[in-house]
This record gives C-alpha cells, structure tokens and sequence, in this order.
C-alpha cells in the first residue's frame, strides 16, 4: 500500500488525469472533423503518453498497457502510417472511457483489478492492422509495457507531429487555439474552493473597513491620508474583482463535455446532429456551475433522443437531415440564461396528455380542463415519461422531475418553449447570488432596496400635479402613460406587505422605476431613488427561500444590509406571474395571441359576451358621446386628439347585433345599448404605433391579469379563440381581424398613412 | 465567557451549554453549535418574513438571519424600554442564524444526572424544541434543540410562502 506521501501522488495524478480525459473527448471529437490536424493529434498522443508513463511510474500496470496500446495506434495516425477512421475514434473514445473506469476504481479502491478491457485491446490491435501495418506486433501482446517510451515517440510529440503534416489541411486558427490551451494549462494553480471562499469573505470585509475608513478621511482634512485612502481604495477595488474572478468560469467548461456526448448518442439513435453553442465565455460561480451539469446533460439528451427526428422522419417533414442542437449562454435581467434546444418534432401536447393520464398522474377529467401549457408542463411531474420505447438514455422517468428540482434547488428555474414541428427550447435561468453586480438603491419605508442595473430601463420622478394626475386607473389596477403607452403600476411598498401606505394618486412626488421583467416591463413605485453602488450579491437563509421579491441581500457600503429586489418575483408577487412566465410563447410563437397569458381588458359586448383585448396594444380607454361619431366614407369615426379614429363596433364584429346603419347609434335600441347611456360609449383604443382604432364596446368590466390559455374554441368570426378568465369563458378579440374592418376601406388606408406620421 | 471546569475525566457524558435568559425562560444550548455571542446589532427587517424572523444582521461581512426566540418560543414579546437582545450566533447546516435572548449567562457543565426530560405540561410549542430540562441550584433550564428551533421556524416561513402564493403557478 502506498503510504501517506504516494497517496497525494497518486491523488494528483487522479484529478489531473481526469482532467486530461476530458480533453481528449474533445480533441477526440474535433479529429474527427479534422483527422490530418498535427497539433490535434500531437495533444491527443501527448495525453496518452502522460498517463502511460506516470501510470507506469505509479506501478498502476493494467492502465499502462491500456494506454501503451492506444500510445501504438496514436504513433502511427501521428505519423501518417495509418488514417483516423469513424471506427478508430470509436475505439479511442472507448478507450478514454476504460481508462476512467480504471481512474475510478484507483479511487475508491486504490486497486485498478476490477475493470475489464481485453476485449478493447483486442480492438486495439485490430485496428492497426486492418490497414497495412508494419508494426502492429511490437506491443499489443506484451503483458508487461516498457517502462519508458520508445525513443521514437519520447518526448517528442509535438514537433515532430507538427513537421510532419502541418503543410496539410489544419486550420491556422485551430492551431492557435490548441496552443494558447496547453499554455495556459502550464500557467494554472490548482486552488482549493473554500480558501476561495475565506478569500472573498475576507476581501469583503476589507471593502466594508475600506469604505469605513474612506469615510473617515474624507471628513478630515489630512491631505497625505486622503490620497494614501483613495489609492487603498483602488486597490481594495482591484483586489475584489480579482478575488471575485477566480471563482467564476465560464460555461464551457461545463459544455466541454457535450460534443462526445451527442457525438455518441446521436450515433447511438442513429440521428445526424449538429450542435451548436453560442455564449460559452459567459461565466458562472464555480459551484453554480457544477449544480447544473446534470441537469444539461440531461436536457441534451433529452433533446436528442425525443427532439430531433431520424433524417427519413426530418426529410419528410421537409427539414435538412441533420438536426441542430443549441446551446445558449448569456446574462440577461441579472440573471444567467442557459437555453438548451432542438430543432426537432417539438412536444406532442396529446401525447404528454395521454401518457400522463396513463400514468395516473391526473385523471382524464383533469386534463380536459388543462391549456396545453399546463398540458406540457406535465413532463416535469415525477413518474413521467413519454418515451414510446424505453431506453438507457432518457426515458426512465426519472428524467425532467429530477432537472426542475435540481435547477430549483440553487434558486433557479426551468421554462420551456415548445412547437409541434419546429422544435423544443428548454431555458434555465440561474440567478447570480454570488457575483458583483452593479445596483440601484432604493428608499422604501425608509428602508433601502437594491435592484440589479441590468433590469432598469429609466426612472421616473413625478412632481406635485404631475403626481396626482399622473397615475391613472384601470378598474383597480395603476397604470402611468410613459410616452403614450400605459405602464403598469405596482408600489413597491404594497408589494411588501405594507398596507398602511398611501395610495398612489394621493402622494406629492412619485419615484417610478421602470423595470424589464421577463417579457414585460413595468413601473416600480418606491419612496425615493438613492444612489447606484457595486453590491455583492449574498443568498438569504432558508427562511427567506420562499419568498419570491427578494434574490438576496447585500452589506452596504456603512454596514447596512439591504435586500435586493427579484424583478421577475415582484411582477409575480404583483399577478402579472403569467406574462412573466409566457414571455417564450408570447415571444415566439407565430400568434401572439394564442399564447396569451398577459393583462387584458375585459369587455362586455352585447348582452353578456365576455371579449378580452390584451392591455399592452391598448393605447387608452375612454367614453365617448354617442353624437360625436361621425360617418365618414360609410365607416364610423370620431374626431380625435386631432385626427380621425375609426371606430369598429364589437357587437356587430362579433354578430351580437345585426349590422345597422351607424345613426343606430344614437338611438339605442337593440340590446347592446339598453342599458347603457346613450352618450355614454366606451371605448377602447387600440395602437400598434402606426395606427389607433377604436373599438366601441358596451361596458369595460375589469383589467385582470389571470393564468388562462386561449382555445380554438369559437374561434372565427373575429374572435382568435376564448379562454376562461376569472372563472368565466371569455373571447378573445382578434384585433387583426377588428382593425380590418376599420382599415379596410381606402379611405382608412390613407389616413393610416397620415396617422403614422402622428404616432 | 468562562468556560469553568473543563476536565471532564472518566465521569459520565458531560456536556458544556451556553445558558441564557429569554423573557423569564431560562435556555441551555450546546456550546458546540454556538459560534459567538454578540451584542445587540443594527436589524434589517424584511417585510413579508414570518414574524419571528427578526431581520438579518451583518456580521463581518456575513448577513445572518436574526430569530426572535422570544416569539419562536411563544414567550411575551419585547417590551418598548427593555435591553436590546443579544446576538447567540449558531450555525446549522452551514448557515449562521441568530437566536436573540434577552441575556447570556454562565457555560455550564453538566451531566446525564441532571437531565430530565421536558414535562407534559409544558406548552406544546416549547415541548417541540426543547430536548430537555436541566436542574440547576435555583433555576431550572430549558436545553433547546437548535436543528428543531431553527428547521421549525424554516417550514413556518415556507407555509406562511405557500399561502401566500397559492394559485401561483410554478
């Protein structure tokens, strides 16, 4: 057994191997791209010679001669002898796989016995001399490998490969790149995590004694001080990021791996895949990181396995043969995004609903009550599996439950975007509680708040007047007109819990925020707008897990904590949860409207038709006198603000009332009407920025922001489809169709063009 | 803080508890878990926290959930001219949390004879933190369990999240 001084050794060898393995997967991989690449080969037979000679130095035999069989092959590709070929790499990565085995039971075992390979040496062998082999004898069958390497191949590795076939096809650009690699594994410290910790603990603690001390000297009138301070301060500052950089990584490291993975799995389903990956500089702490490695492995095959088709399957669809597999990485809202997609069959929302009432996971009464985003959300219920065949890849049920709560656990969410046909996009987003980010402080209750910059798109400070006449209201909810379009209010203070606060129309200066969540922005109404300042992110403790406006708290600059603000909880907390969690399908998908889970506003057309207009292409609401719409061109208008707004009765759009001469208008008569004043009109005026369209309506009933999908149901007849809002089926206006109507005739052309001029 | 008579030698278990005054409650907790004990400090509350979650508190650099103990224990709260309460900073599963007592009294040593369990009369809540009575000269001493008190206060705040959020999706 060795003793204490081997075991680090062999320790050392164990992680730096491991790492090495890692390297060869990708150098493996882009061989096979790029089979005459010298540098290429020259890294993948240094590798192998690395581990033969100190496995051989170690006394681990069996891992020696592995790698001594797999030094041979790689001599010869070296050398010209022999060509990489699908089946040699296949026998490599094999090989990489062995020689991990073996690392592993060295590591739990100290022993490298219980791992067999005979049959890959075998292999080995084969594959030298399947071509012409001059001297595929010399090591294969010898049970015990030489200790140091034949001159030949000693030490030699590199320029020798490289004089060799550097007049061939290798890229310049890759050459630079394997270059700068292994220099940079030369220059690298390898450096235990939690010193890293106490390090940044303790740098904090010099910025706090920093900004304390700063303080102190700048109240003074000592000059030398003062300056020796601020330079303290530049240091202190220099020293912080430094310490703050050591701890993070940037994602490739964790995607590293996934070229051989797909490589292998793709070959495993027989799918032709492309993988694509955009943003792996952005970084990530260390140990956010490492919590999502198995998830993304996951999704990845995941994605090859029910995502991508079979070219026969892809080809008849009329998509290229090759499927594509996209990793994403970027920041976005203070935030890490990690979007993981296919362009695939996309999820088959009967399927998962089928499946899920197989597996009794809801009963079938259950899901007829579903939207297909709940339908599709299914999938990360624990138990679940659509995989017709079950494989040893992904299908075991074990699979989507386990990524959620995995993601969750640090903080994080998981979302996803589906269309039937065009592909599936998983998103993670990983919340950054350990890094700097820049900050704005906000006075609320006369406490500070810290919002993440990345999430602010301007302040605005209302005054006097402007205050009390600036907020509006629709129904209960306050909205503010920030250049003609309606924002949305929610007062930071309500958000808190605070009741006791003042309502908003009745403050004498109003401070609004206005925030980019998700895919929404909004207006946050604080007490008072501070300053903006670098703050360190610090996770809460459990007993703030749960609650969803805060993403951390951070030490201020005197020593004060302060809680930072979760932009996407508040709109959450604040009922607009469902905009912010549709922002994928709002975005994407080809109609908008389907996907609708925003603010709406509520109209009643006609008797008791409920018909909704999403809030945010709703320009204004107002009432207007029945005698004030005029007929122009046989199209109804009103004189407004200067120009002509056409008008579109809903109950006639909608055939809840016979299409009647519009002077009908003014004498009410049918139904719609009755109940409703005759000069009193509401309506609703709809902008999409190059034109306003007013849609009359009976009565405005209320702006709710509700979990709903809309349905096909109904649909026609103006209508895109309805869905159940507060309890209650309701239209969904189709405005396309509506603003037709107005536009349609040539007149209204025209004056679309005068209006673009306006708007 | 004296850490009086230390030599435990062949005697049976002998354990050293921090004891402490919260409202007239006298607690015991196992020096073991207790990194420090500071005086009061500045307290950031935040709202929406379950009640008994005090604030958080910055120590060194470290924010540190504050737990008003005299609440998790149902005790009669603070009264307005009272003594801010001390800081018992403990740590639990890698996370300090602050316990505030009223006052920090002796470490104490004592041994499996001077345990009892904690009476059925005593309130319910304490009953469920609390893993047993001490007898001192004098006074008798709740012992806390710290990985109760603190993971109780933890599922309260998840409830207090669950209600409030239900309907929310996700």
């Amino acid at each position: 057994m060795p003793e204490s001084g081997m075991d680090e050794v062999v320790q050392e060898f164990l992680v730096e191997s491991t790492e090495n393995l890692d390297q060869l997967d990708q150098d493996l991989v882009a061989l096979e791209a790029e089979p005459r690449s010298a540098d290429l080969l020259a890294s993948v037979f240094r590798t192998f010679h690395t581990i033969k000679g100190t496995s051989g130095f170690l006394g681990f035999q069996r891992l020696e001669e592995l790698s001594h069989h797999a030094e041979n092959l790689l001599s010869k590709l070296r050398d010209g002898v022999l060509e990489l070929s699908q089946e040699r790499t296949d026998v490599l990565l094999e090989v990489v796989d062995a020689i991990r085995g073996l690392l592993a039971a060295i590591e739990s075992s100290g022993l490298e016995d219980d791992v067999e390979f005979g049959g890959l040496v075998a292999s080995l062998q084969r594959v030298q001399v399947s071509e012409d082999a001059p001297s595929g004898a010399d090591g294969p069958t010898s049970g015990v490998a030489p200790r140091s390497p034949d001159p030949e191949n000693d030490g030699a590795g590199a320029p020798s490969g490289t004089a060799t076939t550097s007049t061939e096809s290798s890229a310049a650009g890759e050459d630079v790149v394997v270059d700068q690699r292994s220099a940079l594994a030369d220059r690298s410290v390898r450096v235990d995590v939690d010193l890293l910790d106490i390090l940044m603990r303790q740098v904090g603690e010099l910025v706090l004694a920093r900004n304390q001390i700063m303080a102190h000297a700048e109240a003074g009138d000592d000059p030398v001080l003062l300056q020796t301070v601020q330079r303290l301060s530049l240091i202190v500052s220099e020293l912080q990021e430094g310490v703050m950089k050591t701890r993070m990584q940037p994602v490739e490291h964790l995607w590293a791996k996934l070229p051989r993975v797909v490589r292998d799995l793709a070959a495993q389903f027989g799918k032709q895949v492309a993988l694509e990956m955009e943003g792996g500089e952005t970084e990530l702490d260390r140990s956010l990181l490492e919590a999502v490695k198995d998830p993304l492995t996951h999704l990845v095959r995941n994605a090859i396995d029910h995502g991508i088709e079979l070219p026969a399957v892809r080809e008849a669809a009329a998509k290229s043969n090759s499927g594509i597999l996209f990793l994403r990485a970027f920041h976005e809202g203070g935030q890490v995004v990690m979007e993981v997609g296919d362009d695939g069959a996309g999820i088959d929302v009967a399927r998962v609903g089928a499946t899920a009432v197989e597996r009794g996971l809801i009963s079938s009464d259950q899901l007829s009550n579903l939207s297909e985003r709940e339908i599709t959300d299914l999938i990360f219920r624990p138990g679940f599996s659509t995989a017709q065949k079950v494989t040893n890849v992904s299908g075991r049920g074990v699979g989507m439950d386990v990524v959620r709560t995995n993601i969750e656990r640090i903080g994080g969410t998981v979302d996803l975007m589906s269309t039937k046909g065009k592909g599936t996009t998983f998103r993670i987003k990983i919340p950054l509680t350990l890094a700097i980010i820049p900050a704005l402080l906000v006075r609320c209750n006369e406490e500070r708040y810290a919002i993440a910059q990345a999430s602010l798109i301007e302040l605005v400070h209302l005054e006097g007047e402007a205050a009390r006449e600036g907020i509006e209201y629709l129904g209960k909810a306050p909205v503010y007109r920030l250049r003609g379009k309606l924002l949305p209010l929610v007062s930071l203070d309500r958000s808190l819990g605070i009741d006791d606060a003042p309502s908003l129309d009745a403050r004498d200066s109003v401070s609004i925020v206005v925030l980019q969540a998700d895919n929404l922005v909004f207006g946050l109404v604080v007490d008072g707008i501070l300053d903006t300042q670098e703050i360190v992110v610090k996770p809460l403790g459990r007993h703030f897990k749960h609650i969803p406006v805060y993403a951390g708290a951070t030490v201020l600059g005197d020593g004060g904590v302060a809680l930072i603000l979760d932009v996407n909880g508040l709109a959450v907390h604040a009922g607009m949860g469902d905009a912010v969690e549709n922002k994928a399908n709002a975005g994407k998908s080809p109609e908008g409207q389907n996907a609708a889970m925003r603010s709406l506003v509520v109209l009643r057309v006609g008797d008791e038709r409920r018909v909704a207009v999403p809030l945010d292409v709703v320009a204004r609401l107002e009432e207007v006198s029945s005698e004030s719409i005029e007929l122009a061109g046989g199209q109804p208008v009103l004189q407004y603000r200067g120009d002509l707004l056409p008008l579109v009765r809903l109950d006639e759009l909608l055939g809840e009332r016979e299409s009647e001469p519009v002077m009908a208008l003014s004498e009410p008569e049918g139904p719609p009407v009755e109940d409703q004043a005759p000069d009193d009109l509401p309506v609703v005026v709809y902008s999409n920025g190059r034109l306003q369209v007013g849609f009359i309506a009976s009565e405005i009933l209320d702006i709710v922001e509700d979990a709903f999908e809309v349905r096909r149901v109904g649909a026609g007849h103006g209508v895109v489809g309805s869905a159940v809002v507060q309890g209650r089926v309701t239209d969904l206006l189709d405005i396309d169709a509506a603003v037709g109507v107005a536009v349609g005739d040539v007149e209204a052309a025209m004056r679309e063009e005068a209006m673009s001029g306006v708007a | 803080m004296s850490r009086s008579e230390a030599t435990a030698g062949a005697v049976t278990e002998r354990v050293q508890f921090c004891s402490f005054r919260v409202a007239d409650l006298l607690v015991g907790i196992d020096v073991q878990v207790v990194q420090e004990v500071i005086r009061a400090q500045d307290m950031r509350a935040v709202p929406l926290a379950p009640g008994e979650i005090k604030g958080l508190i910055n120590l060194r650099g470290q924010i540190v959930t504050a737990v008003d103990l005299r609440q998790r224990l149902g005790l009669s709260p603070r009264e307005e001219q009272e003594a801010l309460p001390m800081n018992v900073v403990v740590r639990h599963d890698d996370e300090a949390i602050s316990l505030l007592v009223d006052e920090a009294g002796d470490v104490v040593e004592l041994t499996d004879s001077d345990f009892e369990p904690v009476p059925p009369t005593v309130a319910p809540l304490l009953q469920r933190v609390a893993s047993g009575a001490f007898k001192l000269d004098g006074s008798l001493v709740l012992v806390l369990d710290v990985e109760a008190t603190v993971r109780e206060a933890a599922a309260k705040a998840d409830g207090v999240r669950s209600l409030a959020s239900s309907g929310r999706p996700g």
